[in-house]
C-alpha cells in the first residue's frame, strides 16, 4: 500500500501531489477573479438605476440557481462558442482558443462571484449611511470614499461570509476533475482505477481535501483576528 | 431593498449615464441569450419536445433522489446534533469528527468514494447481505446524498436548538414536564422555526449537488442533458436543463418564502 | 508568501491562457485522442501516449511531412473540443457515422472491427442475443457507437453510460454489471490482460451500418477539405508502402482494416 502512494514510477505519489497543485492554483487562481467581480455585482445590485439592478439581479438568481456541475459544463462549452462568435464579428475565421485551466477558473469564479455578490450586499447593509456623508464632506471622491472609508469595513463585515465561500470553492474545484483538468480528485481517480484499490486512493483524495480545510480554517481565523484587531478596547 | 442609504451618493449625474448604459447593454445581452435559445427551440419544437419529456422524467429522478435523502438526512441529523450538544465527551467527538468530514470534502469525492471505493468490497457486503445497497447506483447516490445532507442538517438543528432561550426549558421544568415532553414540545418546534430558512438553503444546495448522481450513471436530470448532448453535441440542450433547475429551485424559493411568512405570522406585531 | 505569490504568477503567464491560429498551415498539426481506450490509444505510466492510433497517426504526420501535437482529451468533450479549436483533428478509434457526419467531417476509415459482448467467466449469459441480454444490466462508454448499439438493440436491457472504458471494467468486475459492449479488439485485450481475468468475450455482434458506420475515421471541423484530401491520401499511402501492416502486425494478429 505504501509503495503504491509513494513518489516516483511505481507510485502515485508524484501525480497526486501535482494534482494537488493544480486543485489549490484553480482555488487561488479563482478567488481574486470572484472577489472583484462579486464586488461590481454587488455595486450594481445596489445602483439606483434599475436596469442594472435588473441585470445584476439576474445574474445571482442565475448562478445561484444552477447546479455547479451545469455552469462548468455551460461555460466551459460554451465560451469559446461565445467568444469566437464575438471575435468572428472582426476576423473571418474565428479561431480563439481557451486554455481548459482558465475556462475551469472561469466557470468556478462565475459561480464563486454570485455568491460573493449577496455577502457584498449584506456587508453594504451594515454600513451607516453617515459613513459616505462623512467621506463627500471631507471633500473625497466617490473612488476615494470607496477606497478608504467604506471597503476596509466591508472586508471586515464580509470576512465570515468570504470564508465560509472560500471553504466551498475549494471543494468546488472538485468537480473540474469531470471537464478533464487534471487536479486532486481526477488524479486519484486514474490511480484508483488503474492501480483498483478505489477505496484507497479516493479516501486518500478526501484527506487532502480535509487537511486544506483545516488548514484554510487556521488561516481564516488568524486573517480574522487580523481584521479584528481595530475592534478590541 | 436594493435602494440602500448610500445609492443616492452614487448616483450622480456623470455616473448614473453610465450606469444606465451599462444595465441596458447587460439586459440586452441577457434577452439575446433567452432569444437565441428560445428561437432555437421553436424553430426545432419536435426534437426539443422530445428532450423536454426525457428530461422531466430525469428531472423527476433528481427530485426523488433529494427528497429521500432530506428525509433520511433530517431523521439521522437530530441524534447527531443532540451529540453535538452532549456533555459527554465521547460522543460528542464522535459526531464532531463525521459533521466535519461531510462538510470538510467534496460531495463528489465522497460519492467515488462509496461508489468505486465500496465496489471493490463486494465479497464483504455479499456476506452482510448489503450488496444490493451498494450494487444500484441510485441507491449508492442516495446514501452518499443523505449521509451528506445529515451532517449539514445537524449543524443547522444544532445552532437552532442552541439559540432558543433558556427561559424556555425553564419554564418547562417549572411546570413540572420531563426532559423529553420539553425537548419535543418546546425547544424543537422553536428551533425548527429558526431553522427554516437554513433549511430551504440546505434543500436548494441539494438539488444543485444532485447533479453529482450523473457522474455515476444515475440519469436525473442532468444525467439525461449530458446524455442527449453526447449524442447530438448542441449546446441548447444544457440551456434547457438550466431552465429547468431554475425554475425548480425558484419554485421552491418562492414556495418557502410564503411558508416562512405562514409559519412565523405569531412572532410579527 | 511573495516567492508563493510570484511562483503563482509565472504559473498563470506560462499557461499562455489564450491563443490563436489553426496550425495545420505552418507545418503543425494538432491531434486529439483519448489517452483510454487501449490498445488503441492509451496513457503510459510516465504519462507519454501508446497504441495502434497513435502510431498510425504518428505515420500518417510522417507521410504529409508535418510536425503533429497530441492532446488528451475526455471522450465525452471530444467533439465538441475540437469544433471549440483545441486540436485539428481527433484520431481516437472514432466511427464514421451519419449523426456525427451532422457536426464533423471525417476522413476515409482506417481500420473496422466489429463491436462485441464481454462477460464474468461464471456468468450465466452464453451469446449475446437478446432474449439472453434482457433484464440485464450492460454497461458502455457514454457518447460512443457502442451506447447506441446497446440502447437501441437491447431495448429490455438497463444500459449504464460510463465515462471511460476503465469505469465500466470496474462494475463488470465487482458485478454491478451484467455484461458490457464495445470494440472487440478492447475487449479481447482486456481479457486477455491480467487485469481483465475476471471476464470472457462472450461472442462479436453484427456491424449495423447506421448506427457503426463505415469504422474508425479521422474526425475535422467541416470545412477542412485540403487537409482532409491530404490524410486521405496519406492513408493510402502507409496502406501501400507498408508501415500500415508493420503497426497493424505490431498490435494484431489479423488485419483491422
Amino acid at each position: 500500500m505504501l509503495e503504491l502512494l509513494s513518489y516516483g514510477d511505481s507510485g502515485w505519489g508524484d501525480e497526486i501531489i501535482a494534482g494537488l497543485s493544480v486543485t489549490l492554483s484553480l482555488a487561488l487562481a479563482t478567488l481574486p477573479f470572484g472577489l472583484l467581480a462579486g464586488f461590481f455585482i454587488a455595486l450594481a445590485q445596489n445602483s439606483q438605476d434599475a436596469t442594472l439592478r435588473a441585470a445584476a439581479n439576474i445574474y445571482t438568481t442565475v448562478f445561484r440557481g444552477l447546479p455547479e456541475l451545469l455552469t462548468l459544463f455551460i461555460v466551459f462549452y460554451g465560451l469559446p462558442l461565445f467568444l469566437n462568435a464575438v471575435y468572428g464579428l472582426f476576423h473571418p475565421a474565428p479561431d480563439l482558443q481557451i486554455n481548459n485551466f482558465l475556462a475551469g477558473m472561469l466557470a468556478l469564479g462565475t459561480v464563486f462571484s454570485a455568491y460573493a455578490a449577496e455577502v457584498f450586499q449584506s456587508a453594504f447593509r451594515g454600513i451607516a449611511k453617515g459613513q459616505y456623508e462623512a467621506g463627500t464632506s471631507l471633500g473625497l471622491s466617490w473612488i476615494r470614499t470607496m477606497r478608504f472609508v467604506i471597503v476596509p469595513q466591508l472586508l471586515r463585515l464580509a470576512l465570515p461570509g468570504l470564508s465560509n465561500l472560500w471553504l466551498i470553492l475549494l471543494k468546488e474545484t472538485a468537480l473540474v476533475s469531470a471537464i478533464g483538468l487534471p487536479d486532486l480528485l481526477r488524479q486519484t481517480g486514474i490511480a484508483a482505477r488503474v492501480s483498483k484499490e478505489a477505496f484507497l486512493f479516493f479516501g486518500v483524495a478526501c484527506l487532502f481535501y480535509l487537511l486544506l480545510s483545516i488548514l484554510s480554517s487556521f488561516a481564516i481565523g488568524y486573517i480574522e483576528r487580523f481584521t479584528q484587531r481595530g475592534e478590541k478596547i | 431593498m436594493n435602494h440602500s442609504a448610500h445609492s443616492t451618493y452614487i448616483a450622480r449625474d456623470k455616473i448614473f449615464t453610465a450606469a444606465r448604459l451599462l444595465g441596458v447593454f447587460l439586459l440586452f445581452l441577457w434577452a439575446l441569450l433567452a432569444a437565441s435559445a428560445a428561437y432555437a427551440v421553436v424553430s426545432d419544437y419536435a426534437t426539443y419536445g422530445k428532450y423536454f419529456a426525457t428530461f422531466l422524467r430525469g428531472a423527476g429522478t433528481t427530485l426523488l433522489l433529494v427528497g429521500i435523502s432530506l428525509l433520511i438526512g433530517a431523521v439521522l441529523s437530530l441524534p447527531l446534533a443532540l451529540a453535538r450538544n452532549s456533555n459527554t465527551l465521547l460522543p460528542r467527538f464522535l459526531a464532531y469528527c463525521y459533521v466535519y468530514f461531510f462538510r470538510g470534502t467534496p460531495l463528489i469525492a465522497q460519492t467515488f468514494l462509496v461508489y468505486y471505493g465500496f465496489g471493490g468490497f463486494r465479497e464483504f457486503f455479499s456476506t452482510v447481505h448489503l450488496w444490493w445497497l451498494f450494487r444500484d447506483p441510485f441507491y449508492c447516490a442516495l446514501l452518499v446524498f443523505s449521509l451528506n445532507t445529515a451532517a449539514y442538517q445537524a449543524e443547522i438543528l444544532r445552532g437552532a436548538i442552541a439559540s432558543v432561550p433558556r427561559g424556555q426549558t425553564e419554564a418547562g421544568r417549572a411546570m413540572g414536564l420531563s426532559p423529553l415532553m420539553i425537548f419535543f414540545k418546546i425547544t424543537l418546534p422553536q428551533a425548527l422555526i429558526i431553522a427554516l430558512r437554513p433549511y430551504g438553503n440546505e434543500i436548494i444546495i441539494m438539488i444543485k449537488g444532485s447533479a453529482i448522481a450523473s457522474i455515476i450513471t444515475v440519469f436525473d436530470l442532468m444525467g439525461e442533458t449530458r446524455r442527449t448532448f453526447s449524442r447530438t453535441f448542441d449546446y441548447n440542450t444544457y440551456l434547457l436543463a438550466a431552465l429547468m433547475y431554475l425554475v425548480m429551485v425558484e419554485t421552491l424559493r418562492r414556495v418557502w418564502v410564503k411558508l416562512e411568512q405562514r409559519l412565523t405570522r405569531h412572532l410579527l406585531r | 508568501m511573495k516567492s508563493t505569490l510570484s511562483k503563482l504568477v509565472t504559473l498563470v503567464a506560462s499557461l499562455s491562457l489564450i491563443t490563436t491560429g489553426s496550425a495545420f498551415a505552418d507545418g503543425h498539426l494538432r491531434i486529439g485522442t483519448e489517452g483510454a481506450y487501449p490498445p488503441f490509444n492509451n496513457l503510459n505510466a510516465d504519462g507519454s501516449l501508446t497504441g495502434f492510433d497513435i502510431e498510425i497517426a504518428q505515420a500518417l504526420c510522417d507521410e504529409m511531412q508535418v510536425e503533429c501535437e497530441f492532446i488528451t482529451q475526455d471522450w465525452d468533450g471530444i467533439i465538441p473540443a475540437l469544433l471549440a479549436n483545441k486540436f485539428d483533428a481527433i484520431i481516437a478509434s472514432m466511427s464514421i457515422t451519419e449523426e456525427r457526419k451532422k457536426k464533423v467531417d471525417f476522413s476515409e476509415k482506417y481500420y473496422n472491427t466489429p463491436p462485441a459482448i464481454a462477460v464474468a467467466k461464471n456468468s450465466s449469459i452464453t451469446s449475446a442475443s437478446v432474449p439472453d441480454l434482457a433484464g440485464k444490466t450492460i454497461g458502455a462508454q457514454g457518447s460512443t457507437t457502442h451506447s447506441n448499439y446497446a440502447e437501441e438493440k437491447f431495448s429490455q436491457s438497463e444500459v449504464r453510460l460510463y465515462p471511460t472504458p476503465d469505469e465500466y471494467k470496474l462494475d463488470l468486475e465487482n458485478g454491478r454489471l451484467d455484461a458490457v459492449i464495445d470494440d472487440v479488439v478492447v475487449l479481447s485485450e482486456w481479457v486477455n490482460s491480467d487485469a481483465g481475468n475476471c471476464c470472457k468475450v462472450v461472442s462479436t455482434l453484427p456491424i449495423d451500418p447506421v448506427i457503426n458506420g463505415e469504422g474508425a475515421g479521422i474526425a475535422l471541423r467541416k470545412g477542412e477539405d485540403e487537409l482532409r484530401e491530404k490524410l486521405n491520401a496519406a492513408i493510402k499511402a502507409i496502406r501501400a508502402n507498408g508501415k500500415y501492416a508493420e503497426i497493424n502486425n505490431k498490435y494484431f494478429d489479423f488485419d483491422v482494416y
